[in-house]
């Protein structure tokens, strides 16, 4: 038996047929992560519910009309002034707060604002509402999301740096990264239950 | 001056032999991390907004997607659309997506689904609103209005 040597299969091209397949993938690949503003629903009242009287100055409204132009507490305002207005007006202080299992938490002892009579309690009371028309543009709506959002993150920051000597950012991060520490969780649910995020989204006005 | 004088000598030739690996290295890795769009869009390309105070959604699989923005074809008229799956829908079509998507999910799961509207800039805040009312109504409360993320945004 005559032993027949294989021969060798040339493998010069397999370096442009992996080179082809890679740029296939390249070109389709997609790393963008889905990132977004998020928002928690307020569940569905049932049909004889009655709304809780709330005071006046206790609520924050901002209104955006079709033009996407906005109304602040009955003022026009250009977008620019709004996260100082809303850190003002959560900022406050003026009152106590609302009463958890039956008991007032009391004075914010770590608000820095005015503590006028005429804004905000507390900012476990301190409601933003805001309405917009049906017609407004989607952007301006997210753009005004956006201010309010960062009023309060200015503000949780600020806390946390009197308190831990670090950001909020920096000790969210830290405990979305260590998920078990309790002590970090305890921290995070402190600075989010100080400066709650009570967003409230009217139902929008219809041209007609 | 004779240590300056030309010295011919060929160039040697690179090695290219491990090249096949590197590119097949590249080559897996894109393979891995590849995700291919299940859904064609019906749409145009929403054009997201742009905000700082965004968060990441995580676990893709409890993420149902909504799209809202104006109809590629001509035919369904001009106004803004809602894409649900792979076809034009419309407010009143949201609760059956809402199901279709839980039905996939463990009952206990359902908490976590969270509902990402990736709708175009210059769409009108009433549509949306359409949507977010009928998921209060079928109960899906999570919902990441999903835009950019930038540093700062231009007034």
């Amino acid at each position: 038996m005559a032993r027949r040597e294989t021969p060798e299969i040339n493998a010069g091209s397999m370096a442009d047929i992996a080179f082809l397949l890679l740029i296939f993938f390249l070109v389709t690949t997609t790393m963008d992560v889905d990132s977004g503003i998020s928002k928690k629903l307020s569940e569905k009242p049932p049909k004889d519910y009655v709304p809780p009287v709330i005071k006046e100055r206790n609520i924050f409204e901002v209104n955006i009309n079709r033009n996407n132009e906005l109304l602040v507490e009955g003022e026009t305002m250009v977008l620019a002034d709004l996260k100082d207005a809303t850190l003002k007006f959560i900022d406050n202080g003026g009152g106590e707060g609302k009463m958890v299992d039956g008991v007032s938490t009391g004075n914010c002892d770590y608000c820095k604002g005015d503590r006028s009579i005429a804004s905000s309690d507390h900012p476990n009371k301190a409601i933003i509402s805001v309405q917009s028309d049906r017609g407004t543009e989607y952007g301006m709506y997210i753009k005004v999301q956006n201010e309010l959002l960062r009023a309060y993150t200015e503000l949780r920051n600020r806390l946390a740096l009197d308190t831990y000597n670090t950001s909020f950012t920096e000790l969210e991060k830290a405990y979305k990264k260590d998920l078990k520490n309790e002590k970090l969780k305890e921290k995070v649910n402190f600075i989010k239950l100080s400066y709650p995020q009570i967003i409230s989204d009217a139902e929008p006005t219809s041209a007609n | 001056m004779s240590k300056f004088g030309k010295k011919k000598k060929p160039m040697p030739a690179v090695n290219t032999a491990s090249l096949p690996d590197i590119v097949f290295m590249l080559l897996f890795f894109f393979m891995v991390t590849t995700v291919m769009r299940e859904t064609d869009l019906k749409i145009e390309n929403p054009k997201l907004p742009n905000a700082t105070e965004v968060k990441k959604l995580e676990k893709k699989s409890y993420v149902s997607t909504i799209y809202v923005g104006k109809a590629k074809d001509k035919k369904f008229g001009t106004g803004d659309k809602i894409q649900l799956n792979d076809k034009i829908a419309t407010a009143d079509d949201v609760a059956a997506f809402i199901y279709n998507e839980r039905s996939q999910k463990s009952e206990a799961e359902w908490g976590y689904m969270t509902t990402s509207i990736k709708a175009d800039v210059q769409s009108s805040v009433g549509t949306i609103s359409d949507i977010k009312l009928k998921l209060r109504d079928v109960n899906a409360l999570k919902l990441s209005l999903s835009s950019r993320k930038v540093e700062e945004i231009k007034q």
